[in-house]
């Protein structure tokens, strides 16, 4: 049975064609109906593919649909088709879904500004090729999908290309990818080289056939090329600088592609490539340290940010940081259900972000905001349950995602990365509560003037209205915020653990995927042998009483967090300033994040710009290549000079020079006979 | 019996006073003589090998060179008529305008 599943990514590219071709000439509404309705076509149909999944048997999932051969070389061969499994099936209703929502948002959040149909083609654009990176059933075609959102990432950043700054920050983003996606693309080279070709369900099956690598080998190397594309996509140390400067872009498209879609994309990769990171430990541990040390070190730059998006930008780092960590420590369906919730909560943050810049006509310095809560009570609420929940605290989404992940990272052992992602959890907590009290409590520190434009983060005034003072944002606005606090409120019940009472739906919907092509259990993790059956009930009670300990320590670090922020930017709000001044050397160093961009641009730009300019471009361009084509011109016009006095119109001497070759063959005749 | 190296030798002394006469004069008259001049140096060489060879086809080629000098001398003639009613000249050292 086929579902169609080519229609889902095909709606939005329609859309994009449609809207990009030709939307220029028309109105607003129709624009509108246009990409809203290819989105919502996409996701009602998602649904549908949802429902008519789970009546599918077990044996024919992965459900694998095959449409076309796109290319063939020698023995190897690309198709487009399309592979719907567990995991694939949650990011598809997580992308359809909160990209219809967002889309909803924009319609409001982008009324007043220029360039209104390019934007919807270009949201399209990316909901076609983020479907087509989590559908595609080979890694090929995945790569057309991830390129393709960086592409759209790109658009998107530079949307207002007219400010120099969201232009180099578009170019950044596209830049660092590129370096990302070299790994990825060598990492596919040895997938060729090796197995053959590129479809998930052969590789992974020759993969299967391995043993696990005690020392560095090939699905080590594969692995951590991977990854290095996951750190590109996923903004990850090392290559994260691009995504704080991605938050030029428009605020929805901060939402959708820098914090729930896209930048999730290495999350899935990773999950996706479980077969290829089960059996490379090192390569699994890199993943988990370079998440662990991701969360807590974007957790430390966004405690000291005043720029709102900014704290969010680097909040996404360090939530993206918690996925990794739990990619890394092999539990890939905590990963995901991070993934999920955080589609949510941080859509949601960023959402009510841009309903508090529309608000403020496009102010964006914390410090210049405070009491919004009397001004915009509908954002607040929302904006409180995201914030309760990114902090962790029961019942919300993100409480039991990402207690899941630090409870699966202390139960596999490495006790030292649980202790930092606690660390982070905690700071989360405070950044997040810092960012709830500098907007919403206090006194309202912004000017309030008629002539404030309503510009949004573009800065460029459009007086469309008079803008006096903060206002609450339409209800196109609103209620998207409303649907994503809902989601970010219940949705992490789906994955309530056992130990809660719940029955941790979540992990055991996802789980086929992850062990349908894992490692045979006894090469890897200790079996328990007949002496340690019996003692496994009670050690399963104490690890239950573990888990209860670990979730109380995660939501103690939670409030501290929040009683902290509390304290120090709502109760004494002297205090952070003399903290800093204490600081001194320390503060600034954070407040330049590391000074991490300049390390880069002196180690690596810098040397790159200066042999480009000297050796590539005015030693070898100019000199050798421009040189040699100057040179053999110059040549060919020295010797024309020469040879045109031949050219004398004079009969002649022509008639001396036929005379003198007629002569000459003579001569040449008349030897070679002798000869 | 006059042997053939006589007629070789004479056909080779008019082909030189042709070639020499091309070169040396400038009026396009007489370069067309000597054009002529060398035409019948060969035709000369022609029929004496066909004499000495008893080969038919010497003759027949001849005459296929008197065609053509005819041909051409009808061409040339009517080329020289139309360079001189435009450059009211026959020296070929003023007719240059092709140079570069």
């Amino acid at each position: 049975m086929s579902l169609h599943l080519w229609i889902i990514p095909l709606l939005p590219l329609t859309g994009a064609a449609i809207n990009g071709l030709l939307g220029k000439r028309f109105p607003k509404a129709v624009v509108n109906a246009i990409a809203l309705g290819s989105t919502a076509a996409a996701f009602l149909y998602a649904v549908w593919v949802a429902v008519q999944f789970f009546g599918l048997p077990a044996d024919q999932i992965p459900h694998i649909e095959h449409y076309a051969t796109w290319m063939t070389a020698g023995n190897f061969s690309a198709e487009f088709g399309i592979y719907l499994d567990q995991l694939s099936l949650v990011m598809l209703l997580i992308v359809s879904g909160v990209g219809f929502v967002i889309h909803i948002y924009s319609v409001g959040y982008m009324e007043h500004e220029g360039g209104y149909y390019r934007f919807f083609a270009y949201l399209n654009i990316f909901m076609f090729f983020m479907l087509t990176l989590i559908l595609a059933n080979n890694y090929l075609l995945m790569f057309v999908g991830w390129e393709g959102v960086g592409l759209a990432s790109y658009l998107l950043i530079g949307f207002w290309f007219l400010k120099d700054s969201a232009a180099n920050a578009g170019k950044k983003a596209f830049i660092t990818n590129r370096v990302g996606d070299f790994g990825f693309l060598i990492a596919l080279f040895l997938l060729i080289k090796h197995f053959g070709s590129l479809q998930y369900d052969s590789v992974f099956k020759a993969i299967s056939a391995y043993p696990i690598e005690a020392s560095a080998g090939l699905l080590t190397a594969i692995g951590l090329l991977m990854l290095l594309g996951a750190t590109g996509k996923s903004a990850q140390i090392p290559l994260y600088v691009w995504l704080p400067d991605a938050m030029e872009g428009p605020t929805p498209v901060s939402a959708l592609i820098h914090a729930a879609t896209m930048v999730t994309a290495g999350v899935y990769m990773v999950a996706r490539s479980n077969a290829v990171f089960n059996r490379a430990p090192i390569a699994l541990m890199t993943v988990a340290v370079i998440g662990t040390l991701t969360a807590i070190f974007a957790a430390s730059i966004g405690i000291l940010q005043t720029d709102i998006k900014k704290v969010l930008a680097y909040s996404t780092i360090s939530q993206l940081g918690y996925m990794f960590m739990g990619c890394g420590v092999a539990a890939y369906g905590a990963g995901i259900f991070h993934l999920m919730t955080h589609a949510f909560f941080k859509a949601l943050l960023f959402l009510s972000a841009g309903a508090i810049i529309h608000g403020l006509g496009g102010e964006q310095d914390m410090r210049h905001m405070g009491g919004l809560r009397k001004y915009m009570p509908k954002t607040f609420w929302c904006m409180t349950i995201a914030t309760f929940t990114i902090s962790g605290f029961p019942p919300l989404a993100a409480f039991f995602s990402k207690d899941e992940i630090l409870w699966k990272t202390w139960a596999s052992g490495n006790h030292i990365l649980w202790l930092i992602g606690l660390i982070a959890a905690g700071m989360t907590s405070f950044y997040m509560f810092r960012l709830w009290f500098m907007t919403f409590f206090g006194e309202y520190r912004g000017e309030i003037s008629a002539d404030a434009g309503h510009g949004h983060d573009s800065h460029d005034a459009h007086g469309e209205h008079g803008h006096a003072g903060p206002h609450e944002s339409p209800m196109i606005m609103i209620v998207p915020l409303m649907i994503l606090a809902a989601l970010s409120f219940v949705g992490g019940w789906v994955g309530v653990p056992a130990a809660l009472g719940g029955s941790d739906h979540f992990d055991h919907f996802l789980n086929p995927v992850f062990a349908q092509y894992a490692p045979p259990m006894d090469s890897y993790i200790h079996l328990p042998n007949t002496a340690e059956v019996a003692e496994q009930q009670s050690a399963e009670h104490e690890e239950r009483g573990m888990e209860f300990l670990m979730m109380g320590i995660s939501v103690a670090a939670a409030t501290i967090g929040f009683l902290g922020a509390w304290y120090l930017y709502y109760k004494r709000t002297d205090l952070p300033a003399r903290m800093a001044a204490a600081a001194g050397g320390l503060y600034r160093l954070v407040l330049d994040k590391y000074r991490i961009d300049e390390l880069y641009g002196a180690a690596i730009i810098r040397p790159i710009v200066l042999i480009s300019t000297n050796v590539l471009w005015k030693g070898i361009d100019a000199t050798l290549i421009d040189g040699a084509v100057d040179e053999s011109a110059a040549g060919a016009k020295d010797i024309s000079d020469g040879l045109r006095h031949m050219q004398s119109g004079n009969i002649r001497s022509y008639a001396g020079w036929v005379a003198f070759g007629a002569a000459v063959v003579i001569v040449f005749m008349v030897w070679k006979g002798v000869r | 019996m006059v042997p053939l190296s006589y007629y070789l030798v004479l056909s080779a002394i008019l082909f030189a006073c042709g070639v020499a006469g091309f070169l040396i004069k400038r009026n396009i008259i007489t370069i067309f003589m000597s054009i002529e001049l060398m035409l019948n140096a060969v035709n000369l060489t022609f029929v004496a090998f066909a004499a000495e060879l008893h080969a038919l086809s010497g003759h027949v080629f001849v005459f296929f060179v008197m065609v053509v000098a005819a041909a051409e001398a009808a061409v040339g003639l009517a080329i020289i008529i139309s360079v001189f009613r435009t450059r009211e000249t026959l020296n070929v050292d003023r007719v240059n305008l092709l140079k570069l």
